[in-house]
């Protein structure tokens, strides 16, 4: 790579901005802060080193995160992870993994602005998302710390559940619109505050 | 909502997240202009649709991305069992006979 950006990430036009997102008290949804995301693809030996030059661990156990400070990495498949870092470029995190996985077979795609992260946070959060997500959301099936690639009605999501009534939903940009309406829509409906029995 | 067993996500998943994907253990010839026209589109086209346990090829779309391969009886729509791609057929024949009687 010849010349390594050391800006902090660009933040182009995205796709709610502009919007007036729900801020009640029971559920609230809002952008996510700009972070480089990567999506990495290797076998373990791939794994164990790319968690020391990204400097969060990544899991090898189904549905896992590795969470450091302000980096992330999300089990997505047996050999695919996505990770984030807020408020990075993600030439900053690309050049240390490529460095480190120089002679391994693996791949690294930055999907940076292919994507938008949604904070969906509230006592209702859970509630809306079964709306159109078909998993167990309840804390004992999905705990603090779970992430999955899944669907949110017609649109394929990675859920990362950060607190009991917080939840990250990463979704493609042009999916934005029609999930935040969706969540939006389902949290009208559904008032009342209040998890599952 | 059916539950599919994933063998690498090592859950029950809704359905709704996988696609299907054929009949499983349909092997490429190794080498394909050997063959006459018949036994090509044998290949291609050639499934065996039993009524009863098949081996299909289904694929975790939705949630980690793999293909792996299921035992399913065509006709009560249960998933006998799921294994990794590339593990030979397991052998449930008699177990099946036992469960549908
Ligand atoms: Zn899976």
């Amino acid at each position: 790579m010849p010349s390594v950006m050391t800006k902090p990430v660009a933040r182009p036009r995205g796709p709610l901005d502009g919007r007036a997102l729900p801020r009640g008290e029971d559920f609230r949804l809002a952008v996510s802060p700009a972070a480089g995301r990567i999506l990495l693809r290797g076998d373990a030996a791939v794994a164990a080193r790319a968690s020391a030059a990204f400097g969060a661990p990544l899991p090898t156990r189904s549905g896992a995160v590795g969470a450091r400070s302000d980096r992330a990495a999300l089990w997505l498949g047996p050999d695919e992870w996505l990770l984030i870092a807020e408020g990075e470029a993600p030439a900053e995190i690309i050049a240390p993994l490529s460095a480190a996985l120089a002679d391994r077979a693996h791949s690294l795609v930055d999907v940076s602005q292919r994507q938008i992260g949604l904070d969906v946070v509230g006592p209702n959060a859970a509630r809306a998302l079964t709306a159109g997500c078909p998993l167990d959301l309840s804390l004992a099936a999905f705990p603090v710390g779970t992430a999955t690639r899944t669907l949110l009605a017609k649109s394929e999501i990675v859920l990362w559940r950060r607190a009991p009534e917080h939840f990250r939903v990463e979704v493609w940009r042009s999916f934005a619109d029609y999930v935040a309406s969706y969540l939006s829509e389902a949290a009208r409906r559904a008032p009342r505050a209040g998890g599952f029995a | 909502m059916l539950l599919i067993d994933c063998p690498y996500c090592g859950a029950a998943r809704p359905e709704i997240e996988f696609r299907h994907g054929g009949e499983a253990h349909v092997a490429r010839p190794r080498d394909p202009s050997a063959l006459d026209d018949a036994a090509w589109a044998e290949f291609l086209y050639f499934r065996a649709n039993p009524k009863g346990l098949a081996a299909e090829r289904w694929r975790h779309v939705a949630g980690c991305g793999r293909f792996f391969n299921a035992i399913r009886d065509t006709v009560s729509d249960r998933f006998v069992c799921t294994y990794p791609a590339g593990e030979p057929r397991p052998d449930v024949e008699s177990a099946s006979v036992g469960a549908s009687a």
